[in-house]
């Protein structure tokens, strides 16, 4: 049933509405303006009044422009014709290829019944020492990486996705720069995993109410793969921009807002998202891995705050590293146990260890004279930091925590390290 | 379900999961309603009505409604099923059993499936323990039914006001929830059949007990820095804030399994699905030790994670409470573990806004204070009307946005609780777990440890602390060798007695005899005087000892290789020449 109407009654930045009845919450309809057609999204019906959301912003909408409702919610084609395929967020293609019309899909479906989860428990290995060895990271984990702007982690993300073990990699770029997006598909495309990868690219250029529907799209697609017995790793980048889009348009339709302008369901709406990584008992997984940039690297700030209590841990990207005080993986518990004895036992150890360092070194810059201890932990820290954080180092997980021992015992004994005696007896070099 | 249509209504707006109905006749405020959508039926609950307009909050989501769409009125408040069957279920915020909508639709929860809080085909073994003639008032009971390891007792529901005559009662047999069990007569000669289950108004507080006790009684964590520093009473109610990452789940799942109670209702309120994942794998295989069953008999999950509609988040922790308060009145101790009132505190906000009330702090409403306050003091310790005792105690995590403990939800939190298990940052991130920062945390209740004793440790930690920071400006070369002892006691406290692994079984489960236990020695090593010379050897004989203390408490309780490590203890204790001071000598004085 499509219902047109060509007269808007009120254009209020990218909200417009119309009088009408039978149009149901959440439905979809196409404008048509002298710059082209836009999807548009009901988000409010106030008796006959319909206020809706317009993809491509209310810029040039005049009045008199007709309003068609297409009777449905927003939907995704799925099929295996979306690999290596790239589209924006109005689920369009922008790669020159055909639009696909198949088998469609809602987006923002419901979410999975706890009991149908099964207990995340399959290291996905990196090679990346500060992510296998000290925070390691799960299948079907939902991991935020915090940085400032600036710092690589469009590389570290693209470098994540090109080592670790995944049938299917969903991009999801919001507010991308065109430059960012091009390396992605550069990268993807050399290491040969651009078949295996759909992308849902947000630029910067494009209208902001797009930005929101990145992720449900992205992550709808994800889904579907999943149920068909894929791993599939999304990557999204960046939720601090798609934060700001819903503060932007939240505060365009008047609502109270709650923290720093954001409105007061950020939670919530991050969390629909990020509770979308899932592993489905004998079949496939989702794993979310999200760049939140820290707007002045405060981590209190309302979008990496919300997130930090929404995933399950999260890496902090600082100088290039990933540091090991505040970046924790919540569900390596549920695979370091399996993999070497010593593996938790050295985790913590080393991490106490480089905490001491950091005194010292504070110790040190004010000009205190150095006892032997302090001497110690200043060449633990520094072999620390450079044969195991630093971001080019590629190790597998067991070679990282041979070298840990060996590094220990350059620098310690035995029992000033804290560990168990029994483990030092049986991984000590000698 | 079935339910009784008293009126109707057509949808006249939609604001997010907010719906304003045009209703003739009447509407009652905190009414269950259903939208029909399609061949679908919504639950909503009316939050407020002006003139023949109510807004409704949906527990659904709300796309696809329209102008004009049928709602139905219940006439009911939105309410918990009260009967034999709740142990070791697993229910969304509105009590429907997840595992049973699961079997009906797959994978996902799609919306407007409602199920039968409590399996109505199951038969339960009734024995009655009143007779004909007997006179009996709402909440004292009737009969029982073994549930798991417990009594399980059949009450006059708690909504029946006065006195009433038994008419007649089952035999001893096998009856369902749904049968009527006995007749009752009111003063007036009506006659009320009742059943061996019944509905509650989970907003409402059950109150048919006959009096409310000081919660006096510990509630042994088994961790051991709540226990000794920060204990939590039976029927107290405490708090743990913590920024994300700090361990609040964590703490709460190791409380949720070597808790000192009866039942545990734990409450996922607005969190992590996955962390309930974990409970509900790990729980059934664990045994509890005071029944030598599975742990998940003692336990409820009320499960409403983050991507589940909001209002029905905000149901939950009541739903949550009253089950809590239902096992109470058995004569039972249950923890209710609420993780994280501030996701309610958030729901609580989010339908503020859509009613566009006036926003308070940070845009919470105005009356976020009244009513944490009100969902605590459903803690309490009680006697019951057959004169045995019961208790819930309520731990709640906080998650202060940004960490920052001056928000208003953990300010309104911290007005309320009896105990402040303050999580932070800087101990998480040395990785000194339980995160508690015994430097902010405090409690009003007693603990397994005299207070003498504990304020011995607190003194230490705090003059500790204190040289620890002034080590900071002047360095160690300007802090006294005395000074900087004291510093390495402290920190030998710290690492040995308020760390504590909850990954490893014995050291995670420390009762309260381990702890008076390990505290003696504990306070012989820091009341001591030593004969070190110098800093460097200060510091390698208290690594030593930590080293000791640590695979000390790694060791089974008095067994022969904790017998063998504690004698180590001793002679590196015996090899400085360590020598009790008069301080200490004190404390161990009158037998101890």
């Amino acid at each position: 049933m499509n219902i047109v109407f060509n007269r808007i009654e009120s254009i209020t930045g990218s909200v417009i509405t119309v009088r009408a009845k039978g149009v149901k919450y959440g439905e979809l309809a196409q404008i048509s303006t002298r710059f082209g057609k836009s999807l548009a999204e009901v988000n409010k019906i106030d008796g006959d009044i319909v206020s809706l959301q317009v993809f491509a912003g209310g810029q040039g909408i005049s009045t008199g422009d007709e309003v068609r409702f297409l009777g449905h919610e927003m939907r995704i084609s799925f099929s295996d014709d979306l690999l290596g395929r790239v589209f924006n967020g109005s689920g369009d293609p922008i790669d020159k290829g055909p639009a696909l019309t198949e088998n469609l899909k809602p987006i923002g479906g419901p979410s999975v019944n706890p009991t149908k989860r099964i207990l995340a428990n399959r290291m996905m290995r990196t090679n990346i020492p500060m992510i296998d060895m000290f925070n390691t990271l799960v299948v079907s984990q939902k991991l935020p990486i915090f940085s400032i702007s600036g710092e690589p982690y469009n590389q570290l993300l693209a470098r994540i996705a090109m080592q670790a073990d995944a049938d299917v990699i969903v991009l999801g770029g919001m507010g991308l720069k065109y430059d960012d997006f091009l390396y992605f598909k550069e990268t993807l495309g050399n290491g040969g995993a651009l078949s295996k990868t759909v992308m849902f690219i947000h630029t910067a250029a494009d209208p902001t109410v797009e930005c929101i529907k990145i992720p449900d799209m992205a992550l709808a697609v994800a889904e579907q793969f999943a149920l068909q017995d894929k791993d599939v790793l999304v990557l999204l980048t960046d939720m601090t921009n798609y934060a700001d889009s819903m503060k932007e348009i939240a505060i365009t339709q008047e609502q109270v807002p709650s923290n720093r302008g954001y409105p007061g369901d950020l939670y919530s709406q991050l969390a629909a998202r990020y509770e979308k990584a899932v592993d489905f008992a004998n079949s496939g997984s989702v794993t979310i891995l999200a760049v939140t940039t820290m707007p002045g690297d405060d981590v209190t700030h309302p979008v990496p705050d919300n997130t930090g209590y929404i995933t399950e841990g999260q890496y902090y990207l600082k100088g290039g590293r990933i540091e090991p005080f505040g970046s924790l993986s919540r569900l390596k518990q549920n695979v370091n146990a399996s993999t070497r004895k010593d593996h938790r036992a050295l985790m913590d150890g080393m991490i106490r260890l480089y905490s001491a360092y950091k005194d010292t070194i504070e110790k040190k810059n004010m000009g205190f004279s150095m006892s032997r201890w302090d001497e110690k932990l200043l060449k633990y820290g520094e072999l620390f930091e450079s044969r195991l954080m630093d971001l080019s180092v590629n190790l597998s997980l067991e070679n990282a925590l041979d070298l840990g021992w060996e590094i220990l015992a350059d620098c310690f004994d035995k029992e000033e390290t804290g560990l168990k005696s029994e483990l030092i007896e049986e991984f000590w070099p000698e | 379900m079935t339910e009784n249509i008293t009126n109707t209504g057509k949808v006249v707006g939609i604001n997010g999961n907010l719906v304003s109905v045009q209703f003739d006749g009447n509407v009652s405020l905190n009414e269950i309603c259903y939208i029909r959508v399609d061949d679908i039926i919504l639950k909503s609950e009316v939050i407020r009505i002006r003139g023949n307009i109510a807004q409704i909050q949906v527990y659904e989501t709300t796309h696809g409604i329209k102008y004009g769409d049928i709602v139905e009125f219940t006439g009911e408040m939105l309410y918990a099923e009260l009967g034999p069957g709740l142990l070791g279920q697993i229910y969304d915020g509105l009590q429907n059993p997840l595992p049973i909508l699961a079997k009906r639709a797959g994978w996902f929860l799609e919306r407007g499936i409602y199920e039968n809080f409590l399996n109505y085909e199951r038969q339960w073994h009734f024995k009655p323990t009143a007779k004909i003639g007997d006179t009996v008032r709402a909440g004292e009971y009737i009969g029982t039914v073994p549930e798991n390891s417990f009594t399980h007792k059949i009450f006059i529901p708690f909504y029946l006001l006065g006195n009433y005559k038994i008419k007649s009662i089952a035999d001893e047999g096998e009856y369902t929830v749904k049968e009527t069990i006995a007749v009752l007569t009111d003063e007036k000669g009506n006659d009320i059949p009742i059943s061996m289950s019944f509905r509650w108004p989970v907003k409402r507080a059950i109150k048919c007990y006959s009096e409310r006790l000081a919660p006096t009684e510990t509630m042994e964590t088994k961790v051991r820095l709540i226990d000794s520093f920060f204990p939590v009473a039976k029927g107290g109610t405490y708090c743990i804030p913590g920024p994300f990452g700090a361990g609040k789940t964590v703490l709460q799942h190791t409380t949720s399994k070597y808790a000192d109670v009866d039942i545990v209702i734990i409450a996922a309120c607005g969190e992590r699905a996955g962390e309930v994942v974990e409970t509900l794998t790990e729980f059934p295989e664990l045994i509890d030790p005071k029944t030598g069953r599975s742990l998940m008999e003692r336990t409820i999950i009320i499960c409403n994670t983050s991507s589940m509609p909001v209002a029905s988040r905000e149901a939950s922790v009541y739903t949550s409470v009253t089950l809590a308060e239902y096992y109470r009145q058995m004569g039972l101790h249950v923890l209710l573990l609420a993780d994280s009132t501030s996701r309610w505190a958030q729901a609580l906000r989010e339908m503020s806004g859509r009613l566009e009330e006036i926003p308070g702090e940070e845009a919470f409403p105005a009356y976020l204070e009244s009513y944490i306050a009100a969902f605590y003091e459903r803690a309490g310790y009680v006697r019951l009307p057959d004169g045995s005792t019961g208790s819930v105690t309520i731990g709640g995590t906080v998650s202060p946005a940004g960490g920052n403990f001056e928000e208003p939800v953990t300010q309104a939190t911290l007005k309320v609780v009896g105990a402040f298990h303050g999580l932070s940052r800087e101990r998480s991130d040395a990785r000194k777990y339980p995160a508690i920062d015994p430097l902010i945390s405090w409690s009003k209740y007693k603990g397994v440890i005299s207070q003498e004793k504990s304020a011995f440790c607190r003194s230490i930690l705090h003059h500790g602390d204190e040289i620890g920071s002034m080590m900071k400006v002047v360095g160690e070369d300007g802090t006294s060798l005395a000074d900087f002892i004291i510093y390495l006691k402290e920190e030998m406290l710290d690492a040995v007695y308020f760390q504590q692994n909850s990954f490893d079984l014995t050291e995670a489960n420390c009762g309260k005899e381990r702890q008076r236990y390990v505290t003696d020695k504990l306070i012989h090593i820091l009341g001591s005087d030593y004969n070190l010379n110098e800093k460097d050897e200060a510091r390698s004989f208290f690594n030593r000892l930590r080293q000791k203390f640590i695979d000390w408490n790694y060791t089974e309780f008095l067994s022969d290789s904790f017998k063998k490590t504690e004698s180590e203890i001793d002679s590196i204790y015996d090899d400085a020449n360590g020598t009790l001071s008069n301080e200490a000598k004190l404390l161990f004085k009158g037998g101890e």
